[in-house]
């Protein structure tokens, strides 16, 4: 990669972020845009991969939403991200957690890391 | 018309302000010099000669052409031509700031090459079945009728692909760099990273 580049890239990166990993549930806090306000939305769930790395990088979070299994993929250093806070965090032993989709319920669950 | 020289430096992403994110190539933008300011009178017609990036060992005509702007002969020269939007002067330096974000130009470069390329990667041709018994899998398929006993010129056939002139039109200015002398643009643009490129005002403006 051409270091300025790497500059234009890694002046843009966020630093503010918690450390978070595949298997954690998290909490982002996204801005939302409607016509001229802004507000704050909550999106809460099990992180189910991370790919990508500098400034492409992006997060999957899946939650189920009222019956329906909901995944959002947001670049990890996009400004929209007002906030995020990491719930728990889950032992698991794949960096990637496709499974966890086909799976409802009580088998759903991730055991907490302690 | 505005324009300058410049060269790919690759490509990455970036943010806007509302927080969507842009695909961008990087193009190191100037500063450029200017050769040569064309005339009707002259030269038979209006132009204005670029150059970008110094020349190691110059021949003794381009350092004479490059001496009359109080300059080194330039590795990468182009011309603009069409109503410009500034008057140029001999010897004077153009830089990114031409440009300003939000700007639709033109980008011209010259494209990847491919080496000899078959018709279906070439020509965008389709291929035949692989199975069934079939032995035509990705040949040229027919040349056309039998009938003229020739083969008519301009058949799409296998041969070299890439290394060829190609102007990517109606690109946007995404953010302009005047101290690193950056341009940022929106998509892609042709040829490798550090190859040479041309941006110029876009020709059909929507």
């Amino acid at each position: 990669m051409h270091p300025l580049i790497r500059e234009i890239a890694s002046e843009q990166l966020r630093s503010d972020l918690p450390k978070f990993r595949p298997g954690d549930t998290i909490r982002v806090h996204v801005k939302v845009r409607e016509g001229s306000r802004e507000r704050i939305q909550v999106f809460e769930g099990v992180v189910i991969k991370r790919r990508g790395t500098g400034i492409s990088e992006t997060f999957t979070v899946r939650k189920i939403s009222y019956g329906v299994g909901v995944e959002r993929t947001f670049p990890f250093h996009t400004p929209k991200i007002d906030k995020l806070e990491v719930v728990r965090r889950g032992k698991v032993r794949r960096a990637k957690l496709y499974y966890l989709r086909n799976l409802r319920g009580k088998a759903a669950r991730i055991k907490e890391l302690l | 018309m505005k324009g300058i020289l410049g060269r790919k430096l690759g490509m990455t992403q970036v943010f806007l302000e509302d927080g969507n994110v842009v695909p961008v190539t990087v193009i190191e933008a100037g500063p450029c010099v200017v050769l040569q300011v064309k005339t009707p009178q002259t030269d038979g017609y209006s132009s204005v000669q670029l150059g970008f990036a110094d020349m190691k060992r110059p021949n003794k005509s381009l350092a004479g052409h490059a001496a009359k702007a109080n300059t080194v002969a330039k590795r990468y020269v182009r011309e603009l031509r069409g109503p410009l939007d500034q008057a140029y002067e001999v010897g004077q330096e153009v830089f990114a700031d031409t440009f300003s974000a939000g700007d639709i130009v033109d980008v011209i470069g010259v494209s990847k090459g491919k080496g000899t390329a078959g018709p279906i990667k070439r020509h965008n041709q389709s291929r035949g079945p692989m199975a069934h018994g079939s032995k035509y899998h990705r040949g040229v398929g027919s040349l056309g009728s039998i009938n003229p006993n020739r083969v008519f010129k301009g058949q799409t056939m296998a041969g070299r692909m890439g290394h060829e002139r190609v102007t990517v039109q109606n690109l946007q200015v995404v953010r302009v760099d005047r101290e690193r002398n950056l341009l940022l643009i929106k998509g892609a643009v042709p040829g490798p990273k550090k190859g040479y490129v041309t941006v110029r005002s876009a020709v059909k403006q929507r």
